[in-house]
């Protein structure tokens, strides 16, 4: 029987709260459905137990060193509680005080989010990754140390907890167990955002304390905002890159492209995910290849920050995620584009036309636009010319959460492809209903320690299984089969993903963007754009 | 007697109104936050049905926007009437919510029938099995929605308290005071029940009492009693003091949804440039921000557009 831990357990000091056991993770399909025919997942190394905080579950996010004393324990505890404070300001918190609070005093208690998360789900449902159980712990801080003065009445009103360095440094974890991917937000009857309190704790942390994972802040924001990209391209590598892409293209597809750079007045600027630079060269290489071929007036730029569209502050630090956003759009005001077209990155794309909508004013409020929208228009409008038959294999759309729930872009992607790939089908559920891939909210690039193990065994479970749902049947690796995924972050995530569970070479199920497959059946370009390899 | 029971039942309705109001007000006087919707936006004209938004379209920023309060309307009526959301995501919790919810929107409609009844009988109408056509319809109305509140509130309030007693899920979940809240609303509709079947099975007594209270009068043309039965008292104290109580309480939330919902998950307005939106978060940005991390430093003095506009002055890795 499972040990059942409740809410106030979380300030109890012990080795583990919760403890990770691959039999009691949520079957996968066949080949896959007995534990044994599924990876280990890696335990903690003995020196990571010893230095940093790892008594939440058996994987760490954060790093966070072991106190050395007493004296480091109240420290944390007294800036978190500073933290906390804060967040309840309108002048340190006005970005998002009226949702917080709302969700904050009115859960009923229903557990209706807890049978849409995916975490929940697929780890076998443990107590700790409930979306309630973050919210409550937090709930029940802010109502003790927050809304009222302690008095005999409290914990009977709200609920026992006790604040401790193992209550905070847990809960910093804890805030890295959600990929904010908010499905639970959409079925909660009242409307509480259990999403949104995670977004809200890690900002508290990072924001007061200066804790956030290390590849989202430090190797992420921080860098890009340095050197231009959270890759370390600097605008020389990144132009360098582009042009071999530009050569590889051009050889590839029988075309000459050349990537227009900084160029004033066009009307559009395309800003990709850099990652797909290095990661996925062929993506950038295949939207210029459509652009081109489209006769669009286009440019990439080469100023700071302006080549790398990821905005890594919208997940845990709202300053962060305003100075990115306020580069891009000064890039755009320099350069004097009629709009921003957002390459396929999700993230990326609620940042700044979503989330940054009230952050951008004056001149640089400059309109953007999703390439799903400009991409469905080219070929609708026949500037691009396809021929599906050559695209004639097995394809299913994995659904950026950014993208759609949290964007409500839905159908230009689909009218593509059930224009260009006669072999479409959807995963179920899709659209706005759909799973994460577990990559969500920085964690397709988080793998330190064991985090990699965690995210495929867990976060990334659900998504997997409904790939090879999507393709029952034809799982047989002489049928080759896309998954077609518009975002950098859960490309990420599902190549980590195929790699984990070796699914090239069993069953031959490849992924890649949507612009890859529209390259591959223009009618103007040799055949064979895609190369079906694992990469 | 009667002058006190008006007295508690008053009260109660200016803490219920007072409550709502300056909850309400608090609320909508918070900032503009960021855009944080979530999709299906239900206002969504034509796309509503999968979850699309106005951003599909291209240059979406050069046309009209189709908005639909009827797409609203579509979703908030079942949402509301028949816990909608509940029904499709937690159908074994809706079996037990939907009855107290449904019995408390009976409540609602019973009260404002008592309310028309307490009009009529103090204007001079006879509202009884023996009156008019109108007066005879009230009368048998009255006490079927009353008795299916009654019974409908009592055991979706005694079907939710047992879950969250014996379902262990629950039970971690629930505070001290939401076991009270539910004996509360239980112990008051079973009181309801008793009272009417004891002392007034019509409801006459209460609509009595009604028509003193919406008419302010201790002597109210009509009424038949003086005051009202022991037991009608006691239901009469108890469902006063529950109103008063429940917008206090994270119940509010009847009212909340509605920020909830409008403020936040359907809030797609897009900020255009000179608009209403763009002069808030201007004034926003003048907020002064005191968040101490290394890479921010607020000092309580600069600004968010400062800070914002200000580079990070953080070691960057080797």
């Amino acid at each position: 029987m499972k040990k059942r831990i409740k809410v106030e357990d979380i300030s109890k000091p012990s080795p583990k709260l919760t403890e990770l056991r691959k039999e009691d993770f949520e079957p996968l399909p066949p080949p896959f459905e007995r534990p044994e025919s599924t990876p280990d997942f890696a335990p903690l190394s003995e020196s990571a137990r010893e230095r940093y905080e790892s008594s939440l579950d058996d994987t760490i996010a954060l790093s966070i060193p072991k106190p050395q004393s007493k004296q480091e324990e109240d420290e944390l505890v007294a800036k978190f509680l500073s933290g906390l404070q804060k967040l309840f300001t309108k002048e340190n918190n006005w970005t998002f005080l009226q949702p917080l609070l709302l969700s904050m005093e009115h859960c009923a208690a229903c557990h209706t989010c807890s049978d849409s998360c995916h975490i929940y789900e697929a780890s076998g449902r443990n107590p700790v990754y409930r979306p309630a159980y973050r919210s409550e712990v937090f709930r029940r801080l802010y109502k003790k140390y927050v809304k009222s003065n302690g008095g005999l009445l409290q914990a009977w009103r709200d609920g026992e907890i006790e604040l401790n360095w193992t209550t905070v440094a847990r809960l910093a974890e804890l805030a890295y167990r959600c990929n904010l991917c908010r499905r639970c937000a959409q079925t909660c009857p009242i409307g509480v955002d259990n999403g949104l309190i995670a977004h809200e704790i890690r900002k508290l942390f990072s924001q007061e304390l200066g804790i956030a994972a290390k590849e989202l802040h430090q190797s992420g924001s921080v860098l890009q905002l340095a050197v231009g990209s959270s890759t370390g391209m600097n605008a020389a590598v990144v132009k360098d890159n582009i042009e071999f892409i530009d050569e590889d293209v051009s050889e590839k597809t029988g075309m000459s492209i050349t990537t227009p750079w900084d160029k004033s007045g066009a009307d559009v600027l395309l800003i990709h995910n850099a990652g797909e630079i290095l990661a996925w060269p062929m993506n950038p290489g295949a939207f210029a290849v459509i652009f081109e071929s489209a006769g669009l007036s286009w440019t990439l730029s080469s100023e700071l920050v302006g080549y790398d569209g990821i905005n890594y502050g919208v997940w845990y630090d709202d300053v962060q995620f305003a100075r990115v956003a306020l580069k891009h759009a000064e890039v755009a005001r320099k350069l004097g584009v009629k709009k921003i077209v957002l390459g396929e990155c999700g993230h990326a794309h609620k940042a700044l036309t979503v989330i940054a909508d009230r952050v951008l004013t004056g001149d640089l409020n400059i309109p953007r636009e999703s390439c799903m929208v400009t991409l469905e228009q080219l070929i609708a409008s026949g500037r691009i010319q396809v021929d599906p038959a050559r695209n004639d294999f097995p394809v299913t759309l994995h659904d950026p959460c950014n993208l759609v729930r949290l964007m409500g872009i839905v159908e230009p992607q689909r009218r593509i492809l059930r224009r260009i790939a006669p072999q479409f089908r959807e995963m179920h559920p899709h659209g706005v209903h759909n799973y994460c891939c577990g990559g969500g909210s920085g964690f397709a690039i988080m793998s330190g320690h064991n985090f990699g193990d965690w995210r495929n065994q867990i976060s990334g479970r659900k998504k997997l299984q409904q790939i090879l749902n999507a393709f029952e049947g034809e799982l047989d690796p002489s049928i080759k089969k896309y998954v077609c995924t518009p975002c950098s972050n859960c490309k990420g995530q599902i190549r980590d993903l195929f790699n984990y569970y070796d699914i090239w070479e069993k069953h031959s199920i490849l992924y890649d963007g949507l612009v890859e497959l529209i390259v591959n059946c223009m009618t103007d370009v040799k055949p064979g754009f895609i190369e079906w390899e694992m990469h | 007697m009667v002058s006190a029971l008006l007295a508690v039942s008053y009260v109660s309705l200016a803490v219920f109104l007072g409550a709502i109001v300056c909850r309400a007000v608090k609320l909508a006087r918070l900032p503009i936050h960021l855009r944080w919707e979530l999709y299906p936006v239900a206002h969504e004209k034509g796309r509503a049905s999968y979850g699309g938004s106005y951003l599909e379209e291209p240059d979406w920023w050069t046309k009209p926007r189709r908005s639909s309060l009827a797409g609203e309307l579509k979703v908030m009526i079942p949402e509301i009437l028949l816990l909608a959301g509940v029904w499709e995501h937690n159908r074994g919790h809706w079996f037990r919510s939907f009855p107290f919810h449904f019995g408390l929107y009976l409540s609602a409609g019973l009260v404002v029938l008592l309310g028309i009844g307490g009009i009529a009988i103090a204007a001079g109408a006879d509202v009884s099995a023996a009156g008019g056509a109108m007066g005879r319809a009230l009368h048998h109305l009255t006490y079927v929605v009353g008795y299916a509140a009654l019974w409908f509130g009592l055991i979706g309030a005694a079907a939710l308290l047992a879950k969250r007693v014996f379902d262990e899920d629950y039970r971690e979940y629930t505070k001290k005071i939401d076991f009270f809240n539910l004996a509360f609303f239980a112990a008051t509709f079973a009181v309801a029940i008793v009272a009417h079947g004891l002392a007034d099975p019509r409801f006459v007594a209460l609509r009595d009492y009604f028509a003193r209270l919406v008419t302010f009068d201790l002597s109210a043309a009509g009424v038949a009693s003086a005051s009202p039965p022991g037991w009608i008292a006691v239901e009469i104290v108890l469902a006063s003091l529950l109103l008063a109580y429940i917008p206090l309480t994270h119940m509010s939330h009847f009212f909340t949804k509605w920020f909830m919902y409008h403020d936040v998950r359907w809030s797609d307005e897009p900020n255009l440039p000179g608009g209403e939106i763009e002069r808030q978060v201007g004034r926003m940005l003048q907020y002064p921000v005191s968040w101490s991390a290394s890479h921010i430093r607020g000092d309580g003095k600069k600004t968010w557009a400062e800070v914002a506009a200000s580079e990070v002055e953080e070691k960057q890795p080797s």
